[in-house]
């Protein structure tokens, strides 16, 4: 079993966990992902790794509630357990030898992006971080980006904290300005990492994405996490998560995404009756 | 006096078109009755043939006499001598190309159930004892790390447990028993039994550690030093192959693996699992060995109205038991044999609307031996389905090899292994099962593993001097 040590509620449906796990902590970097059982009946969901603490033998991580497995995490608490947490899984992102990288995150993909900008910014890397969010109510880790990157673009779509527009409008302007990157690192919704994509392919910038897809084991048995890569077929838990965000064919990618979509809200509003039952 | 009907006793099933409908046992086993009666049916011969046609190497004549003898549970400790997994081999074993092939009363008539057998003594003895009472060995102040709890890992570790080893078992998913829980489904083999032999295993006083994948929580060069004299790698068939044809990536196509996992392990097929898994109408199955047979009876099981192998040579040529193949015949699976995808054509939604295939004919054969099947030009016809299936293989999982200096593998990335001993280009480091072979049977594996337990034993024996 593997306690939760904290919690802290980022905002309404994000939620943070630090999960005593020493055997993960110990080997975890950036970029890399856990795949976690909430009970002894629970599906296997991948979560990729926010942050972990290799003294203290914790694993941090942060997750948005969208279907019955996450609400019912959420309804954990400080001193209850997990029962599966395995990991780390997947490769981790490659950082050696940047000198300039534009971090970009999008919703709780900064949750991801925020370990890897740490890192570049640990190694002397230049970081600048543009981070989106849907609105001022949902903005997590605008402390934690601003304290490792040289400069941060906070943006909303309402405009209601920082500038009002897409991550794509601010990363736009910084390539525009004349900003060099050796790299771009874009974490987020597959939309999002797309248009990122795009528009770094146009300035002939490397671009690394971190796909999230299906998955059930996580450790190359399963095959369900496949994506296409340059045109070749290739799994997200052994492969990636880290891919070259010029080759990942983005559409098939989304399209994947949706095939349970049906069944994840049927069952999340079963389990949120459940949860009000209990509560009551 | 021995029972001299040509034929064996029946194995009692239930009906086809009730069990095609749940998820529970097949065959239901032998009575007592029946089982006297077919141990009577055994020679004893002197020679044994039978025998050497066991990978585990059963005694299997001395068990069948103590069957016939109603000595059931002296016939169980003949078998677990040799075997640590009599429940689960007793189900799934291709005996008719090994033990049963070889039995003399095979060539006037049909050979002994020796399968059957194994399965009745098997069960009794699960039904009549506790595994918290097995005696534990004397420890030997030696400790072994097994990667891979499935069939080759725990043969591996019984066998060294037997010897007084101190055995710990690392399990990259949450349960133990590797394929034979996430592959094998329920109604070929219950999990309640392969959990009873793990739970054997650890009354033996062997160790089973879940969640931890090899090769990226610990090292094998770790776990020596954690005080591991000797580790075996039994990390089993690794990633799905797909056929690399258009629309393989569509919604509703799976690799066997997936499908079977999620409704085996995850229990999709549980009403209320939290697991999802489509809900398919007209199901292709591409392959044609027992993996594609499971998918194959599993989907029907789930609802699917049509569910149709679909396997690019003939009959004769199917790679699966023929026992899985006249069960799935028997429950209504349709056969379209000679038959190869080219294209899995989208429906609605992203989803997969058909399936376009080709008709084959068998030329000269080829490397395998088998005869080559060759397109037959202008044949092209659309399979109507809403969920394929890809049942074609695997390959080696790169997560050991990768972080394991010097570990040699074969170019398609099968750990190169001695035949005889398992032993790796590694000192101390040992490996079987289809991370070895690539995909083959459990009772292979369990060789394997038994015969790897084997020199692990003499190595760490060797090295005390």
């Amino acid at each position: 079993m593997y306690q939760i040590v904290k919690k802290k509620v980022l905002n309404p449906t994000v939620t943070l966990m630090e999960i005593d796990a020493p055997l993960v902590a110990k080997k975890a970097e950036p970029g890399q992902f856990i795949i976690l059982r909430v009970d002894a009946a629970g599906e296997r969901i991948p979560l990729t790794v926010a942050d972990f603490d290799r003294e203290k033998g914790t694993v941090t991580i942060i997750f948005q509630i969208v279907g019955a497995t996450t609400e019912a995490l959420n309804h954990l608490e400080e001193g209850d357990s997990l029962h599966d947490f395995v990991g780390p899984l997947g490769v981790p992102s490659h950082t050696e030898g940047l000198r300039k990288v534009a971090v970009v995150g999008g919703g709780v993909g900064c949750a991801i992006a925020y370990p890897i900008a740490k890192k570049l910014h640990r190694q002397g890397a230049v970081v600048h971080s543009v981070v989106g969010f849907r609105s001022h109510d949902l903005v997590i880790l605008e402390d934690e980006f601003a304290a490792v990157s040289d400069k941060l673009c906070m943006m909303t779509d309402d405009g209601s904290h920082g500038t009002r527009g897409l991550v794509t409008n601010a990363l736009k302007e910084l390539i525009e300005s004349g900003e060099q990157y050796d790299e771009v690192i874009a974490i987020g919704p597959l939309v999002m990492m797309k248009f990122v994509a795009a528009l770094t392919r146009e300035y002939g910038i490397k671009t690394v994405v971190s796909m999230n897809p299906i998955m059930i084991d996580g450790t190359g048995m399963c095959g369900g996490c496949r994506l296409t890569v340059g045109g070749k077929t290739k799994f997200a838990c052994v492969d990636g998560p880290d891919f070259d965000g010029h080759e990942v064919d983005f559409d098939e990618a989304m399209e994947r995404a949706s095939m349970y979509r049906p069944f994840e809200q049927a069952r999340r509003e079963e389990t949120c009756n459940l949860f009000k039952k209990e509560v009551r | 006096m021995a029972n001299l009907s040509p034929r064996k006793n029946e194995m009692p099933t239930q009906a086809p078109d009730v069990r095609s409908h749940n998820f529970l046992e097949v065959a239901l086993g032998y009575t007592e009755a029946q089982a006297l009666d077919e141990a009577a049916r055994c020679l004893n011969c002197k020679n044994m043939p039978c025998v050497a046609g066991c990978p585990v190497q059963i005694h299997i004549p001395a068990f069948i006499q103590k069957v016939a003898a109603g000595e059931f549970e002296e016939a169980y400790q003949i078998i677990s001598e040799a075997s640590s997994l009599p429940a689960v081999c007793g189900r799934v074993c291709p005996q008719e190309s090994q033990c049963e092939q070889k039995c003399v009363r095979g060539i006037k008539g049909e050979p002994v159930g020796i399968g059957r057998l194994e399965r009745f003594v098997a069960d009794w003895h699960n039904e009549h004892s506790d595994p918290a009472s097995v005696r534990r060995p004397t420890p030997n102040g030696h400790k072994a790390a097994v990667i891979g709890s499935g069939p080759s890992g725990l043969t591996c570790a019984g066998d060294l447990a037997k010897k007084g080893y101190e055995v710990t078992v690392f399990e990259a998913l949450h349960l133990a028993g590797g394929v034979l829980v996430y592959g094998i489904p329920e109604f070929r083999l219950p999990k309640a039994i392969v959990q009873k032999d793990v739970d054997t295993l650890k009354a033996l006083g062997v160790k089973v550690e879940t969640n931890m994948v090899i090769g990226k929580v610990l090292s094998i060069d770790e776990l020596f030093d954690m005080g591991y004299e000797s580790v075996f790698i039994g990390s089993g068939a690794g990633l799905p192959r797909f056929m690399n044809i258009p629309g393989e990536n569509l919604k509703g196509v799976y690799s066997a693996n997936e499908f079977l996992t999620r409704v085996n392990l995850m229990k999709a097929y549980q009403e209320g699992s939290a697991t999802p898994i489509q809900n398919a109408r007209k199901v292709a199955v591409v392959g044609g060995g027992n993996v594609a047979m499971d998918a194959a009876r599993s989907a029907k099981r789930l609802g699917a109205e049509e569910v149709t192998i679909v396997y690019r040579r003939s009959e004769a040529e199917l790679p699966a038991r023929k026992e899985e193949v006249e069960h799935a015949k028997e429950e209504g699976i349709r056969f379209r044999l000679l038959t190869n995808p080219v294209e899995i054509l989208p429906g609605e939604n992203g989803f997969v609307g058909g399936m376009e295939c080709v008709e084959m004919t068998l030329g000269e054969p080829d490397e395998s031996g088998r005869r080559r099947p060759v397109v037959k030009e202008g044949s092209e016809f659309v399979l109507d389905v809403d969920c394929v299936i890809m049942s074609i293989g695997t390959s080696p999982n790169p997560l050991i090899k990768s972080t394991t200096e010097g570990l040699a593998t074969q170019r398609w990335g099968g750990i190169i292994a001695d035949e005889e001993t398992g032993l790796t280009s590694r000192e101390g480091v040992y490996a079987g099962g289809d991370a070895v072979t690539g995909a083959a049977t459990v009772i292979l594996a369990m060789g394997a593993g038994k015969a790897a337990a084997r020199a692990m034993d003499q190595y760490m024996q060797n090295k005390d001097r």
